[in-house]
């Protein structure tokens, strides 16, 4: 078992951890990086609670090896706001009143913002496909779903000057 | 439980040489959205995690001057269905890479991962077996070819040996007014593994109104996705009508030999292949036509 460090970039920051071979992304921000923003939900690539952003793609922390993001490029739901200043997905959600628990926050809204940087007109349809393999137990997804159609509306506005 | 170790080797050479080097307890993975899962839940003993995705032949979509097609055994399926040829040319693959898993999935999980992983239930096996695909397979005594419908054994299982690598999966050209179709059945609208899966593809007559040739694989039906030569040859020469589908959906019926589990009943499954292979038929028939 041969720890090795790993040198990748984190929000913008250049970042170096030390890993084992088959530790997983998402144990190594939580544990190592102290980015406990990312949630563990099933550990298996269902619930998207762990979702982060690599190299441009969504995808489940918990599903990659932490060694496999050497040189990586990477968003986590820390890097989402700018400062101080939400993300109008963030304002959106907490208007809405699309979380209760929480535990699932995180992966929806990274993973809602990788789908309208992509695709800024998504229907309510699209969004309730894309959002599949994100699992909350307890909204019923409906609030989940306006606060992101509200926040795409806001999005697409011209920013003011 | 852990893998031991992880080497992302930049060759086949180096990735046949790390496989070979395990006797049998080194794996390779491109996505890992199966097995560092399965390492994780002590489904699989690894002692070394073998990444293949900095191998540059094992990544991407090669339109050949032929009109086949070439996929590298690790390509995401989010680059699959992205790709605007694909998309014209061999929708069936889309249909099969755009269903598995959810997006956080689709971004990482390959088709030759689908395939290796020999999943009974896997969603791009029986497109693979429909458009005849050919699995190439690297070892430590050079490369070989597998007609993808021989290359699972069991579930969970397959032809591979130690030391052996899916490097990609080659595709013949679709034939003219063909088409192809995979659809799979399961309770929910997304993420959830097959019930039953099926797919077809179709060769029409010029005129649109004859079969003349058609393959048709089913899945999680039987131990391993099932190439259902019967079901092409009830079509072949016959009519486009009601009657020809019907009897192609009696065949794969009589090819399935499901088993009861949580996800269905043995014989809700035989009623759901002649549901699935009469759609893809439909849908097949829709695409040859244009």
């Amino acid at each position: 078992m041969t720890q090795k460090v790993v040198s990748t970039t984190i929000n913008g920051e250049p970042v170096q951890f030390l890993s084992e071979p088959g530790g997983s992304l998402l144990t190594a921000l939580r544990d190592e990086l102290g980015l406990t923003g990312s949630k563990e939900g099933c550990n298996n690539g269902n619930c998207g609670a762990c979702n982060v952003v690599l190299n441009g793609e969504l995808v489940n922390s918990c599903c990659v090896l932490a060694m496999e993001v050497e040189g990586a490029d990477l968003l986590t739901i820390e890097g989402v706001a700018q400062g101080d200043q939400l993300h109008p997905l963030q304002n959106s959600f907490l208007e809405n009143a699309a979380l209760q628990c929480g535990i699932c926050t995180p992966g929806f809204i990274v993973a809602a913002k990788v789908l309208l940087e992509n695709e800024p007109d998504a229907d309510e349809a699209r969004i309730r496909h894309w959002l599949a393999g994100n699992l909350c137990r307890c909204t019923g997804y409906d609030k989940i779903v306006r606060a992101v159609l509200d926040a795409a509306e806001q999005m697409r506005q011209p920013a003011a000057t | 439980m852990q893998a031991r170790n992880y080497v992302a080797p930049s060759s086949i050479d180096e990735a046949v040489a790390a496989l070979q080097a395990g006797n049998g307890a080194n794996r390779a993975f491109a996505g890992g959205t199966d097995v560092i899962i399965q390492v994780r839940e002590n489904r699989r003993a690894v002692d070394t995690l073998v990444d293949i995705k900095s191998i540059p032949e094992l990544i991407g979509i090669t339109h050949k001057p032929d009109g086949g097609l070439r996929l590298g055994a690790a390509t995401p399926c989010a680059q699959i269905y992205r790709d605007p040829q694909v998309k014209a040319r061999f929708p069936a693959l889309v249909d099969s890479a755009s269903l598995i898993g959810g997006v956080q999935i689709q971004s990482r999980a390959s088709l030759g991962g689908n395939l290796c992983n020999s999943s009974p239930a896997a969603d791009s096996i029986p497109t693979l077996i429909a458009l005849g695909a050919i699995a190439e397979i690297a070892g430590p005594s050079g490369r070989r070819n597998v007609a993808v419908e021989d290359f699972c054994t069991g579930p969970g299982q397959n032809v591979l040996q130690p030391g052996e690598l899916l490097v990609a999966l080659e595709f013949p050209s679709p034939a003219a007014n063909s088409g192809a179709a995979f659809e799979r059945f399961i309770p929910r609208n997304e993420m959830d593994i097959a019930v039953v899966n099926a797919a077809a593809n179709i060769t029409l007559s010029a005129d649109g109104s004859t079969f003349q040739a058609a393959r048709i694989a089913i899945g999680a039906v039987a131990p391993t996705p099932l190439y259902v030569a019967a079901a092409g040859q009830a079509l072949a020469g016959k009519p486009v009508n009601d009657d020809s589908i019907a009897a192609a959906a009696e065949a794969a019926r009589a090819a399935a030999t499901p088993i009861t589990d949580m996800r269905g009943s043995a014989a809700q499954r035989k009623h759901l292949v002649g549901v699935l292979v009469t759609s893809v038929l439909r849908t097949a028939i829709d695409r040859a036509r244009g």
